[in-house]
C-alpha cells in the first residue's frame, strides 16, 4: 500500500491525445493493493489503452464486484461512472447497465474468485448473452484479501505458500467462454503490457462479449516457486499464439510484420483489428480448435496467451433482442407514450 | 549499453544538479533539508564548509546552481537556492565551536598569499588548519577583495563581509594590508615556501572613441568607480548618467549611480538583451528600480563642447541570428541615437593585469597576460607559485574562487609535503546510506511539492533608493524559508536499483510520474533513448542501465525529470530499487567535516 500520493506533475512531452487528453487524464486514485501486485499492472494496461484509443473517460460504466481485482476500477478511469457491487454479481450489474445505456462503453473487472466461484453462474450468462461489453477477470489464483487460498483457477498440483499442494482441478475460465459463446476471447499476462494493451484496445472496440483473462500475480501469496501464477513460472510457460492491435482510422500504421503473417480485419466502426499470427498454424476463427488447442496446451502446463478465439460479424444483446437504438434515458415521452392512435393499432393485431 | 557504474563518484554527483553545476559543489539538497527543519547553523557550517563565504554567496552568488536546477525541467522555475542559503546566515548561530582548530605548534612552512580577495582567504582557511603560517598582502586597508571593492553596500551589507572575512584573518593570518605590492621578485625574496596570487582581474576596459580624451574628466572605468564609491572617495553623482556596458557591473553602476543622486541613469548595451552578460535578476532588479535599459546601440562618439560633456551619439544595429546560432549585428538604417549625459561609466569587461610580476622569475604569461597554469593543479610553470580567482583564468566570480581556493590549497600542501600534485591528490568519492526508516518511511520527505517558487521580500523603494547602505533584499524570513526548502526534490537522495531482487513486475514502472522507467531490450545508448516510455532526449543527463534482468530485458531509467519522489521504491515489492542518499566528496584540504 503507497501512502505518498502520485504527484500530478507528469513527464513535459507528455503526449496528448485526439480529445486533447494526456495518459495521466485517465488515471485513477492511489491504488491500495500490495506493492507489486499484478493487478495495478493491467490497471495501467487499461489506462494506456483508453487513453490511446482517445475515449471520453465519463463515456465509461467500470463495474466490480469484490476481491482484489474489484478494487482496481478505482485506479483506473477518474472520470467515469463506476459501481462496486456485491461478490460474483458484476454480470447483473453491467447487464442492466447495458440494457439502459447502451451508449456507454461497459468494462466489467473480476476475479478468479468472483467469476470462477460465487459468480460462476453470473459468468456464464453474461456471457452467453453476449452483452457488449469487456469482461476482465485478473486471475491470481489465490484469494489474496483472505490471505491466500487456493481460488477456483489454481491449478492441481500447484502449491500454497507454505507448500500444501492444491487437491482439485480448475476451472479453465478461457476454455467456459469459448465454449459458452464469447465472441472475443483472450488470455494475457500482467507482466506484458506490450500484449496487453493491444489486446484491451481490440476487445473495448469489439461489438459483443469480449473476454479477456490476465493472469496477473499475487506477490503476497501466490508468488512463490510452487505456484503456476508467478511471474517466473508464467514467464518461462507463456505460449503466443496470436498477437492483436485495434487500429483506429487516423493512427499511422508502423508495425513491419513477415509476409504472410499479418490480416486485417475491418471493425463496425471504421477501424481495424490487425492480427499478428505468432504461431502460423492457429487459426482464431476456429472456435472448436481454439478450445482444443487451449485444452492440449494446458496438459503440457503451458500457458497459451493471445487473441483466441474472435469473431468479428457477432451479434450483441441489443441486436438479438431488438432493442431501441437509443439509451433509455434519451427516449422522451412522445418515444414512450405514441399516442392512443399506436396504442389501438397495437391492440387491433390481437383482434 | 553497459551497465551504468553507479559508484563512479561523478554518476550520482551528476544527477544532483545543482551540486555538480557549484563550481566549488557545495552539497545544496543537503543543506536545504537542514534549513527545513531550522537547522540554521548545520546548513551554515555545510555551506562554509564547501563555499567558504554562506553570507556574501547567498547575496551575490552568480547561481550556476539555479539554472541547473531540475525544477526548472520539471516545471520552469528553480528552487531559489542562492537566497536560502542567505536564510542559513541569517539565522545562524554561534559557530565559533564548530571552526577548525588551528595548531598552535605551526608545520614550518610559510606561505605567502597576495591578494586579500576571495580566493587568497579561502587558500587561507584551508593551509591554516594543517599548521602553515600563512601571510596575507593586499593594498587597500582591508581584506575581501573585489566583494568589498566592488559590490555595493545594498547587495552586500559590510557587517555580513567583514564578519566572513574576520572570520579566516582571525584564525592567525599573518596580514600585511595597506601597502601596494609593486615586484614578485621581491616577494620571492621573502624566501616563502610557496606562492599563491589572487590578485584578481583588476583592470576594467576602456574604449577608444572620438572625443574621448577631451572628456576624461566626465568617463569613469565602472570598477574603478565603484571602489572609491565603496571606500567612501566619491559619495554623490549629478546630473545625467549613461553606464555602457551589459554585465553585472553594469547593474551594479548604474543602480549605485541611482543613490547617488543621479538625475536620470540609463544603460546602453551594444549588444541584444538576451544576450547580456548580467545575470537575469541583476537585470530584473535595475528594471525594477525604473532603470531603462537600451539595447542594440554601439556608441559611435562622445558629443562635447567647450570641454563639456553633451552626451553620446550612438549607432543603430538589429541583431540578425547567423548559421552558427550567434547573433551577428547589422546596421538597423535608423538615424544614429544622441542620448544626452554629463557622466559615462564604463562598465564593458575587465582584464587580468599583473606588470608587478617580472617576466623573469619562470612565470610564464599567455597573450591575453594570464599566467600559464595547469588547470587542475593552479601550478604556474614556477612550481613555487600557484594562482587561483579572476587572476587564473579571467574574470568569474567568488564561488570559482572558492572552487580555485580548494584546489590550489591541495597543491600547496602537496607541493610542500614534495608529494606529486597529481598522483597524490586526494580522490572524489561518494557513499550512498539508505534512507529506508520503515515500510513506507524514508528520512527525507518523498512528497513532491508542487507549489511555486516563493518570492523574496524587498525593502520599501523610498528608503532602498535613496541609502547606498540599506541592503534592497530583505531576504526570507524562516517562514517563507521553510516553505521555499520544501520545493526542493532531493536529488541526492538516489533511486538505487539491484538487479538480482527485481521480479519485472512493472509496478515502478506504472506508478512513475515522470515516466522514467522502462524495461526493454538493450540496445547502443542512441537507440536506447529512443525506446523508453518517455524519449530521453536530453543527452545532457544520463539514464542509468541495468544489468541484464531475467527476462533478457535491461532496467532503464532517464534521469533527466525524475522527481525522487521515492515512488519506485514505494511500490517496489522486492526492495530492488532504494532511495539512498548520495554524499560525494569533493577533495579538500581542513575539512570540517573530515
Amino acid at each position: 500500500m503507497t501512502f505518498v500520493a502520485k504527484p500530478r506533475v507528469h513527464h513535459p512531452k507528455l503526449p496528448v491525445n485526439e480529445i486533447g487528453l494526456t495518459r495521466r487524464d485517465y488515471e485513477g486514485s492511489v491504488s491500495t493493493l500490495c506493492a507489486g501486485c499484478g493487478h495495478d499492472s493491467v490497471s495501467a494496461a487499461i489506462v494506456q489503452a483508453c487513453a490511446e484509443l482517445s475515449l471520453p473517460p465519463h463515456r465509461f460504466a467500470k463495474v466490480s464486484g469484490i476481491g482484489c481485482s474489484s478494487k482496481t476500477p478505482s485506479y483506473f478511469l477518474n472520470k467515469s461512472h463506476g459501481f462496486n457491487s456485491v461478490h460474483g454479481r458484476m454480470p447483473s450489474v453491467m447487464t442492466g447497465s447495458n440494457l439502459a445505456n447502451r451508449d456507454l462503453i461497459g468494462v466489467g473487472v473480476s476475479g478468479d474468485g468472483d467469476s470462477a466461484s460465487i459468480g460462476f453462474g453470473q459468468f456464464a450468462h453474461i456471457v452467453r448473452r453476449s452483452i457488449n461489453m469487456l469482461y476482465l477477470v485478473d486471475n491470481n489464483g489465490t484469494y489474496g484479501l483472505t490471505k491466500g487460498q487456493f481460488s477456483a483457477t489454481n491449478d492441481k498440483g500447484s502449491t500454497s505458500k507454505k507448500g500444501v499442494p492444491n487437491l482439485y482441478e480448475p476451472i479453465d475460465l478461457v476454455s467456459s467462454a469459448l465454449q459458452i459463446g464469447a465472441s472475443f476471447v483472450a488470455r494475457s499476462f500482467s507482466g506484458d503490457k506490450k500484449q496487453l494493451v493491444p489486446l484491451i484496445k481490440a476487445a473495448l472496440m469489439h461489438k459483443g462479449m469480449a473476454f479477456i483473462d490476465v493472469i496477473s500475480p499475487c506477490v503476497a501469496f501466490n508468488n512463490h516457486s510452487g505456484s503456476t501464477k508467478s511471474y517466473e513460472f508464467v514467464r518461462d510457460h507463456i505460449h503466443n499464439v496470436m498477437d492483436a492491435d485495434l487500429i483506429m482510422t487516423h493512427d499511422e500504421v508502423t508495425a513491419d510484420y513477415a509476409e504472410g503473417t499479418r490480416e486485417d480485419v475491418s471493425m463496425p466502426d471504421g477501424s481495424t483489428l490487425q492480427l499478428y499470427k505468432v504461431d502460423a498454424d492457429y487459426d482464431p476463427y476456429d472456435r472448436v480448435g481454439a478450445l482444443n488447442y487451449v485444452q492440449r496446451m494446458q496438459e503440457k502446463g503451458e500457458v497459451v496467451t493471445g487473441l483466441l478465439y474472435v469473431n468479428p460479424d457477432a451479434v450483441e444483446c441489443h441486436d438479438i433482442m431488438d432493442t431501441v437504438s437509443r439509451p433509455l434515458n434519451e427516449l422522451t415521452e412522445a418515444d414512450l407514450c405514441p399516442g392512443s392512435d399506436t396504442l389501438a393499432a397495437l391492440n387491433q393485431r390481437y383482434r | 549499453m553497459e551497465p551504468t557504474n553507479i559508484f563512479d563518484p561523478n554518476y550520482f554527483h551528476k544527477v544532483v544538479d545543482c551540486q555538480w553545476a557549484c563550481p566549488a559543489h557545495t552539497p545544496v539538497p543537503e543543506y536545504i533539508r537542514l534549513i527545513a527543519q531550522e537547522r540554521y547553523t548545520e546548513a551554515y557550517m555545510l555551506n562554509w564548509d564547501s563555499n567558504v563565504f554562506p553570507g556574501v554567496l547567498g547575496r551575490t552568488c552568480d547561481r550556476p546552481c539555479e539554472p541547473a536546477c531540475r525544477r526548472v525541467r520539471t516545471e520552469e522555475t528553480p528552487v531559489a537556492i542562492c537566497r536560502l542559503k542567505r536564510v542559513a546566515a541569517d539565522n545562524k548561530g554561534d559557530v565559533t565551536a564548530f571552526m577548525p582548530q588551528v595548531p598552535t605548534e605551526k608545520n614550518g612552512k610559510r606561505i605567502a598569499l597576495i591578494g586579500a580577495g576571495p580566493a587568497s582567504l579561502a587558500v587561507a582557511r584551508d593551509l591554516l588548519p594543517l599548521g602553515y603560517e600563512v601571510h596575507l598582502f593586499e593594498q587597500d586597508k582591508k581584506g575581501g577583495g573585489f566583494m568589498r571593492s566592488q559590490i555595493p553596500a545594498f547587495r552586500l551589507p559590510e557587517r555580513v563581509l567583514d564578519e566572513e572575512v574576520d572570520r579566516i584573518l582571525d584564525m592567525g593570518v599573518h596580514c600585511h594590508f595597506g601597502q601596494e605590492i609593486t615586484s614578485m621578485k621581491a616577494m620571492m625574496d621573502m624566501n616563502f615556501d610557496a606562492y599563491f596570487v589572487g590578485t584578481g582581474a583588476p583592470r576594467g576596459r576602456d574604449l577608444e572613441l572620438k572625443g574621448r580624451e577631451e572628456v576624461d574628466k566626465h568617463i569613469h572605468i565602472g570598477i574603478d568607480w565603484l571602489s572609491s564609491v565603496a571606500f567612501g572617495h566619491i559619495t554623490e553623482i549629478k546630473g545625467k548618467v549613461i553606464v555602457m556596458g551589459g554585465g553585472n557591473t553594469a547593474m551594479d553602476c548604474c543602480r549605485t549611480s541611482l543613490r547617488l543622486g543621479a538625475e536620470s541613469v540609463s544603460v546602453v548595451v551594444r549588444s541584444a538583451f538576451e544576450v547580456m552578460k548580467a545575470s537575469e535578476w541583476e537585470k530584473d532588479d535595475a528594471m525594477r528600480e525604473g532603470i531603462p535599459i537600451i539595447n542594440n546601440r554601439p556608441p559611435k562618439e562622445f558629443v562635447h563642447k567647450d570641454g563639456k560633456l553633451q552626451g553620446v551619439l550612438f549607432e543603430c544595429v538589429t541583431p540578425v541570428k547567423g548559421e552558427d546560432g550567434r547573433l551577428r549585428y547589422e546596421p538597423s538604417g535608423e538615424p544614429d541615437v544622441f542620448i544626452e549625459a554629463d557622466h559615462v561609466l564604463m562598465a564593458i569587461g575587465q582584464d587580468n593585469h599583473c606588470p608587478w610580476i617580472e617576466r623573469d622569475l619562470g612565470i610564464e604569461f599567455d597573450k591575453w597576460d594570464c599566467p600559464t597554469l595547469d588547470e587542475v593543479t593552479l601550478q604556474t610553470t614556477n612550481p613555487k607559485v600557484f594562482f587561483g580567482g579572476d587572476s587564473a583564468f579571467g574574470p568569474e566570480n567568488i564561488i570559482w574562487a572558492s572552487a580555485h581556493a580548494h584546489r590550489a590549497a591541495i597543491s600547496i600542501h602537496l607541493f610542500c609535503e614534495d608529494q606529486d600534485l597529481i598522483a597524490d591528490r586526494p580522490p572524489e568519492g561518494v557513499n550512498l546510506i539508505s534512507t529506508k526508516m520503515g515500510v513506507h518511511e524514508w528520512a527525507y520527505d518523498a512528497e513532491h511539492n508542487a507549489a511555486s517558487r516563493h518570492i523574496v521580500p524587498l525593502n520599501e523603494e523610498k528608503t532602498a533608493l535613496t541609502n547606498i547602505r540599506v541592503e534592497v533584499e530583505l531576504g526570507f524570513d524562516q517562514v517563507l524559508a521553510e516553505k521555499e526548502a520544501q520545493r526542493c526534490l532531493n536529488c541526492d537522495v538516489q533511486t538505487v536499483f539491484t538487479e538480482i531482487l527485481c521480479i519485472e513486475c512493472d509496478a515502478c514502472v506504472d506508478i512513475c510520474p515522470m515516466d522514467c522507467i522502462s524495461f526493454v531490450a538493450n540496445e547502443d545508448e542512441e537507440p536506447l533513448r529512443m525506446q523508453l516510455m518517455a524519449p530521453a532526449d536530453n543527452k545532457e543527463q544520463d539514464i542509468y542501465v541495468s544489468d541484464v534482468l531475467k527476462t533478457t530485458r535491461v532496467m532503464v531509467k532517464d534521469e533527466d525529470v525524475c522527481l525522487h519522489c521515492g515512488l519506485c521504491a514505494e511500490r517496489c515489492p522486492t526492495n530492488a530499487w532504494d532511495m539512498q542518499r548520495s554524499i560525494v566528496h569533493v577533495p579538500q584540504l581542513g575539512s570540517y567535516a573530515e
